[in-house]
């Protein structure tokens, strides 16, 4: 065995340091601990009680913690709406708000769309009109095009455009996705 | 994508917010829509945020005295879907319903963007135009100042640590008025490369009002006094509205970025003023 250079041995970290890294990583996880804070949300009609760090963001409670992993992550930074889901009715990104902001609050995915094995009109008209590829998008895009026939129940072309601009497609150049939510709009007027 | 951890409170009225953050290390929450991203990236740290979506009389919209006085946690989509602001400041309205998504809108809210002053966020053109005033609170006290002695520079203000914004205050526009809200919008953000809020009235046959905001432009949005002097008096045909809308970047230090270089900014600048002039005159009676 060669010998240890007198070099290499100052360069080992010492059993203190070790000992000391040691004592802030408890303290840390004690503090992060502490921090956390109960939360009672309904998901799809389920009550769900939950301690999470301030920090978590809702589309990581959901998918993570809550088991609904309808909802996408895609860009993670507000544009793509992968992870649109419905929070006291409205469309929001649930990357861009925390868990506990959902406190006391009714979430709606994807998964809370189909009654009783019947799919909601919106994802009929999905289907029918073939509005999606790879389909990575489409939780988000159905959740956003509810949302808009909600509140505008027969939209223009243009104004179908505007209600989806918050979610990016990359597969269908938008098309088939603009004529099922026309279709639905259409078969919720007959 | 994690942001640091992070104290978090979530008050229910506003003097519990206002002692919270008296102390002045806490950063307001209010729709996350520009504080997440910067936290999930790490360009801010907050140790303590005050989440003010609880605080149940700040978000409400109400007709005072001639002003409409619109609380910081409206939601954009509050503002583009309320009968009053739709009714009687239209281009407020106009301006909410062109910010980001619907679901930035639904979440977002108008305190929020303004104590931001991002440089490229829609509002700050119609404040202009509209002479908005803005009503701070803290601990201490209250103070309402201009939307100019406001926006000081690029994610500047004049709010001191403690203080929050509580109010934005408009004036009623009268019936007669015509408004417009015209933007260059970067398309995967949504927010303007250049936006420019007009508001105007006709009188005997000429221009009798003219009020210019322009944002997107330059480090903070700016009222464009220049091009009102221009329109006002004329009768104001498309021409006047070019030579008017032809200044709007005079003295002007535009930005750049990688959607737009300066001296194309300040070329769409004269183009969307001359729209939104164009469009508020058309609207006018």
């Amino acid at each position: 065995m060669r010998p240890e250079t007198p070099g290499m041995a100052s360069r080992r970290p010492s059993r203190h340091l070790i000992f000391n890294a040691f004592c802030h990583n408890i303290i840390d996880r004690q503090k992060a601990d502490s921090m956390k804070r109960k939360i009672n949300l309904t998901i799809n009609g389920k009550s769900f009680t939950d301690e999470v760090e301030p920090r978590m963001l809702l589309i990581h409670y959901l998918r993570e913690v809550a088991g609904f992993t309808g909802p996408h992550i895609g860009c993670e930074t507000s544009i793509c709406g992968a992870c649109t889901v419905a929070l006291d009715g409205k469309a929001v990104k649930s990357c861009t708000m925390f868990a506990v902001q959902a406190d006391g609050r009714e979430v709606t995915t994807i998964e809370g769309l189909a009654t009783n094995g019947q799919l909601h009109p919106v994802q009929e008209a999905f289907w029918n009109e073939h509005a999606l590829q790879c389909g990575f998008c489409t939780p988000g895009m159905i959740m956003t095009s509810k949302q808009l026939l909600e509140r505008n129940p027969h939209p223009t072309e243009e104004e179908i455009r505007h209600g989806i601009e918050g979610n990016l497609c990359r597969c269908t150049g938008y098309q088939h996705i603009v004529n099922a939510v026309k279709a639905a709009a259409a078969k919720a007027g007959a | 994508m994690i942001p640091q951890n992070f104290e978090y409170s979530a008050p229910g009225n506003l003097r519990d917010a206002l002692a919270l953050l008296a102390g002045g290390n806490a950063k307001v929450l209010a729709g996350g829509m520009s504080l997440i991203p910067l936290m999930k990236l790490r360009l801010a740290a907050p140790e303590h945020l005050v989440d003010l979506g609880r605080v149940a009389d700040l978000k409400s919209i109400r007709e005072e005295g001639g002003t409409i006085r619109i609380g910081a946690t409206a939601t954009h989509y509050d503002i583009e879907s309320s009968p009053l602001v739709r009714g009687k400041c239209p281009l407020l309205a106009e301006a909410a319903s062109n910010i980001g998504d619907v679901q930035v809108r639904n979440m977002g809210t108008i305190g929020g963007s303004i104590a931001h002053a991002d440089p490229a966020a829609d509002y700050p053109a119609s404040f202009l135009a509209l002479e908005a005033q803005v009503r701070i609170a803290s601990a201490k006290g209250e103070r309402t100042v201009t939307i100019e002695q406001f926006l000081v520079d690029a994610l500047t203000t004049a709010l001191e640590p403690g203080e929050i914004v509580r109010e934005i205050i408009v004036p009623v526009e009268p019936a007669n008025a015509g408004v417009s809200y015209q933007k260059m919008v970067q398309p995967a953000s949504g927010f303007a490369i250049v936006g420019a809020a007009a508001r105007v009235r006709k009188s005997g046959g000429k221009v009798a009002f003219v009020r210019v905001g322009v944002t997107g432009l330059a480090a903070k949005a700016f009222r464009a006094t220049g091009v009102e002097k221009l329109l006002e008096g004329t009768s104001g045909s498309p021409a006047d509205v070019q030579k008017a809308a032809a200044v709007v970047s005079d003295g002007a230090d535009a930005n750049t970025d990688l959607h737009a270089s300066a001296s194309y900014r300040l070329q769409m600048a004269k183009v969307y003023t001359a729209r939104a002039l164009t469009q508020a005159l058309s609207r006018a009676s």
